[in-house]
Formats: C-alpha cells, sequence, structure tokens
C-alpha cells in the first residue's frame, strides 16, 4: 500500500487488493455456518481501519477510540430500543453523527497535547464514556446491556436473520464502501500531509501546514467510521453490552493492528481476522487459557516482526523476488 | 528594490526564568541579501529564529516580515506571508521518498496540500516542480529513495531543498553545513550559491570560511546581544569581534 500513495505513486487499485473481497464473497458462500462471526470480523476490519487511519498514518496514539465505537454502538441500540427507530441506515447515520460530535469536541481537546499526555486523555476519555454508560441505567441498561433491540428489514427487503446471511454481506458491503473512501483520502495530498505529520510534525509546520486542523479533520473522520462500526456491530448482535467501551476494547483493537501491521492499510484486514479467528477457535480448545495463545502470538510479533503479519509477507515477497529466475546472481554483470 | 527590508526584528527579547537568551534584539534583513549570524555556542542564535519563525513566542518586541508585524501571526501564515527556514538538525520525513519530502513544501505552497479526493500522484504539476527543484541540487536520481536511506550530506541537501521549495522570500538557513564532513561541504555551498538572488537569506554557520565567503553582511550575537553588524571586512576587523569569537583565525 505504500507504493499507492505520495506524490510519486500510481494510485490505482493493484489487482492483489480485489484478493480480500474475492476472498470475502467465497466465504459467503463456502463458510455458510461462519456467517456471525464473520460479520463480527468484518465489524472489527472497519474500526480497525479506523485507528490505523489515525495511528497507523497520522500518527496518534490512542487507548480511547471504543469511545466512539461504544457511543455508536449505544446510539444505534437506545433509537432502536427506546425509541422504535429501526431502519439499519437512520441507525447508522445516526451514530456517524453522535461519534462525529464526540470526535471534533475530544479531539478539538486532546490534539493539542501530544505523546504520554494525549494518550492518558483519550483513555480518560474511554474511562468517563463507560462510566456514563454503566451508570445511566434506564437508557443503556446498565451493566445488564440494552436488549430489545429490534432491527427492521435494509430499504424494508432484506431481513435480519439467524444465520447472519444479512449482517455479513451489510457489512461487507458499509467496509467496501469505507475502504474505497479512506484508499482514497490515503493516496490525496491529504493523505500524504497525514503521514508527514506523523513522520515530523515540527516541519510539518515549518513548511506551512494547519497541522491541528489536519489532524482535527481525521480524527473526527476516523471516529466516525469508528461509530459506523459500532452500529453495525449493534445491528448484528441485536444487543448492546458494556464490553464496547473503555479500555478493554481499545487495547484489544491496538494488538489486532498491531498483529496485522500498522499504517499498511491491509493491516486492519489481517490483524482482526487473524486474531478473532484465533479467539474463536483457542476459546473452544481452552476456554482458560486462550488469552495466553493470543499473548503468544502478540509477543512474537512485537520482537521478529514489528511491521506486523503483512510486515513478515513483504519481507518475505521481497526475498523470493531476490532469488527469483530473473533477479541478477551475484557476480555476474548488471544489465544496464 | 535594494534596501526594502524583507525581514526585521525589533526589541525581541526571550528569557526562561532567569536566563535571558535573547536581550532587546534589532534586526534587519535586507531583500535579496546573503546576511550571516553568527556568535558562539549558546549566543541564542537559533532561539532567534525560532522567535522570527513563530515556533517560539517572544517575551516581548516583534518580528516584521516586508514591514508588517507577524508577531501574532501562527507558522503557518508566516510560511504563506514568504518566510521558509531549514534546521540544525535534520528535520526531514524520514520514512519518506525524497521526492514526497520535498513535494509536501510544494503542494502546502499550492494550496493543495489539504485535498483529499484526487490521488497525490495525479498532481503532475506538484510532482513536476519538485523533480525539478531536485535537479538543481543533483538529487533527481534519488528522487524515489527513502530520504533516511540518504547519506547525510544529501540529506542536507534535501533539507535546504524543501524550503525552497515554497518559494520564500526569506529563507533562515541553521547551520546548513552542520555535521558535513568538510570534504563534502563544498556541496552545500554550491547549492547556497545558486540560491535564487531575489531571496534574502539568513545563514547561521559556524564554519567561518563558509560564512565570509557566501554573506555580504554579519551579524554577531553574543549572549543574546547583537555585539555588532556590518560587511565582512568591517566584521573581521573588529577587536571585539576578535576577542569574543574568530580567535587568530582572521587575524
Amino acid at each position: 500500500m505504500k507504493r499507492s500513495a505520495g506524490y510519486g505513486a500510481d494510485p490505482r487499485i493493484r489487482w492483489t487488493e480485489w484478493l480480500p473481497w474475492l476472498a470475502a464473497l467465497a466465504a459467503f458462500f463456502l463458510l455458510p455456518e461462519y456467517l456471525s462471526l464473520g460479520a463480527r470480523i468484518l465489524t472489527y476490519i472497519l474500526f480497525a481501519l479506523s485507528l490505523d487511519l489515525i495511528l497507523g498514518y497520522a500518527g496518534i496514539v490512542t487507548l480511547g477510540h471504543s469511545a466512539f465505537f461504544g457511543v455508536g454502538a449505544y446510539t444505534a441500540g437506545i433509537l432502536a430500543a427506546k425509541l422504535r427507530l429501526n431502519d439499519p441506515i437512520v441507525l447508522l447515520v445516526a451514530a456517524a453523527c453522535t461519534a462525529a460530535v464526540l470526535g471534533i469536541t475530544t479531539g478539538a481537546v486532546i490534539l493539542r497535547t501530544r505523546g504520554l499526555t494525549q494518550l492518558m486523555l483519550t483513555l480518560a476519555i474511554a474511562a468517563v464514556c463507560l462510566e456514563i454508560a454503566n451508570k445511566a441505567t434506564p437508557l443503556t441498561g446498565g451493566a445488564d446491556g440494552l436488549s430489545g433491540v429490534t432491527i427492521a428489514p435494509i430499504l424494508g427487503l432484506f431481513r435480519f436473520d439467524l444465520f447472519g446471511k444479512t449482517a455479513y454481506l451489510w457489512c461487507l458491503l458499509m467496509l467496501f464502501s469505507i475502504w474505497w473512501l479512506v484508499r482514497r483520502l490515503i493516496c490525496s495530498p491529504f493523505g500524504a500531509t497525514l503521514t508527514g505529520i506523523r513522520e515530523n510534525p515540527v516541519r510539518m509546520h515549518a513548511i506551512g501546514a494547519p497541522v491541528y486542523r489536519r489532524l482535527l479533520t481525521v480524527y473526527t473522520l476516523a471516529a466516525t467510521i469508528a461509530g459506523v462500526a459500532g452500529a453495525l456491530l449493534t445491528q448484528t448482535n441485536q444487543f448492546v453490552g458494556l464490553n464496547v467501551l473503555g479500555f478493554e476494547p481499545s487495547g484489544e483493537l491496538l494488538v489486532m493492528l498491531v498483529l496485522g501491521g500498522v499504517g499498511r492499510l491491509y493491516g486492519a484486514f489481517v490483524g482482526p481476522l487473524v486474531y478473532l479467528i484465533a479467539q474463536d477457535v483457542l476459546a473452544k480448545q481452552f476456554p482458560q487459557y486462550w488469552y495466553l495463545g493470543i499473548g503468544l502470538i502478540l509477543v512474537l510479533v512485537v520482537l521478529f516482526a514489528r511491521g506486523g503479519l503483512l510486515g513478515i509477507a513483504d519481507a518475505l515477497v521481497a526475498r523470493l523476488r531476490r532469488v527469483g529466475p530473473d533477479a541478477p546472481r551475484a557476480g555476474a554483470p548488471r544489465p544496464l | 528594490m535594494r534596501n526594502m527590508v524583507a525581514l526585521e526584528t525589533r526589541g525581541l527579547c526571550k528569557s526562561f526564568g532567569a536566563l535571558t537568551v535573547a536581550d532587546r534584539v534589532d534586526f534587519r534583513l535586507e531583500a535579496g541579501v546573503r546576511h550571516a549570524l553568527i556568535g558562539p555556542n549558546g549566543a541564542g542564535k537559533t532561539t532567534l529564529v525560532n522567535m522570527i519563525t513563530g515556533r517560539l513566542a517572544p517575551s516581548a518586541g516583534q518580528v516584521l516580515l516586508a514591514g508588517e508585524d507577524v508577531t501574532r501571526l501562527s507558522q503557518a501564515a508566516r510560511v504563506k506571508r514568504g518566510l521558509g527556514r531549514t534546521f540544525q538538525i535534520n528535520t526531514l520525513f524520514g520514512d519518506m521518498t525524497v521526492l514526497d519530502n520535498v513535494a509536501l513544501g510544494v503542494a502546502e505552497r499550492d494550496g493543495v496540500g489539504g485535498r483529499f479526493w484526487r490521488p497525490a500522484g495525479a498532481h503532475a504539476q506538484v510532482r513536476a516542480e519538485a523533480l525539478e527543484l531536485l535537479a538543481t541540487f543533483g538529487l533527481e536520481d534519488d528522487a524515489r529513495r527513502r530520504v533516511f536511506d540518504l547519506p547525510y550530506g544529501k540529506q542536507r541537501l534535501v533539507e535546504i531543498a524543501i524550503a525552497l521549495g515554497l518559494k520564500p522570500t526569506v529563507l533562515l538557513l541553521d547551520e546548513p553545513a552542520a555535521g558535513v564532513p568538510s570534504l563534502e561541504s563544498h556541496r552545500i555551498l554550491g547549492a547556497l550559491e545558486r540560491l535564487p538572488a531575489n531571496i534574502a537569506v539568513l545563514i547561521i554557520e559556524h564554519d567561518m570560511d563558509l560564512v565570509f565567503r557566501f554573506a555580504q553582511r554579519i551579524t554577531v550575537l553574543v549572549q543574546g546581544e547583537v555585539l555588532c553588524e556590518g560587511a565582512p571586512a568591517e566584521i573581521a576587523d573588529d577587536p571585539r569581534v576578535r576577542r569574543v569569537y574568530l580567535g587568530e583565525r582572521h587575524g
């Protein structure tokens, strides 16, 4: 993906970038009994994508990204359960709006700080959101969670079924549309600016870029996407619990993204896929110790593959190219 | 256009607690002139540059660009008014290509840096201008390399190229030859001599050979105060300067 961004790059979509979508469609037909898990994975990919935008590209380190996910999830849940607003598209838009408002207001504060201060502030925002959801029992159901969420058929036509068929395709459609938008953004001059801010904010100021405004823009956008992901989770589960808020889901998301590879766009695809499947498999085999397995994978990645699983893939491809049949052998004259 | 003041500071002061690093600095940079700012380590040269660019807020005093008070303006607003700078320690976009390093600045100057729909790669004009600029520094073959993979001397050139991409009318160079082996410093000097003549250049430099070959005027800063200002010959002959700074080299 790095080759597609920037002023010297060819921004066209490569054939390899279509593979995840083909795989997702193939999974729909080949693995019908796993579609609920699939919808959950797609939702988390969308959530991870929004984190990659601010962490991987703009370099904003956050442990509070669940605030937007949770607010999106609760917005959709409360509107559906309490106000009988059940249309899935309306719910997505409403969740996007509340998450965006929370994003721009908290971003306006935290983006004035850097480093550890910023990290702690994001953590505080996530904690406050969790506590509000915990205490506002009449609205959110508190620790019992919010049940009674019913979602109307999409466009009045496609009912959310028990097997997750509709949910899977709905999540896939949303992920695809937002991926396309995010990809365009990353390849744009604005996207190059974000990478510039991550690499050197001091220099960005010195070349006259409105650094704060750009950061606030992307932070709000990432919050909006996370809100949409939260609302998708509500629609898939028809339930909202406190586990969408606070430090835990933020940390978990960070682990997924690091596992896949930060700042590569597709790391956000690989990470949640591997993490959630591993979680599913390990939790069945070792109900008490499955976290150990996840922990081991993460330790290995951090120790040996700082670029995440995609970083390993990149290194392998580079090595294969070097020993490939058309690579110049040592000692052989190099063609000019 | 000669004798027009491109940049001026009036009574600029900066203190960190009890430590005064700039004490009523009055300084004028005339349009199109090569002006050097010299002084011993800790004299407050970089602090002065940081106040001029808006990275540091002065405790008192004014900064004027082309006669206009910019003391309260942001760094970005000053850049828009033609102020460019380089850094003593390389301040590059490490994980980006050499081309992108320069193109980011060109795009900001053209006002396209905030565009989020058309791909950066489709902004052929920005790319062409960045490549042209790189060519004047002899860096055209390195355009697609990661900037941190370049040798240090070339990184120093990229440092200058980024600032030039802003098409500044005032360029502040903070020790452009710092850390460059003396065998390679001629490349930096060559680049400095090829700077467009209409730019007013303020250079901070410790390499006195470079200063005396390049500068038309010299200001000496000692402990945050302007000791004296004049043509290179006057400065070299000034006994006070020799005492505090030059030693016997140019005596």
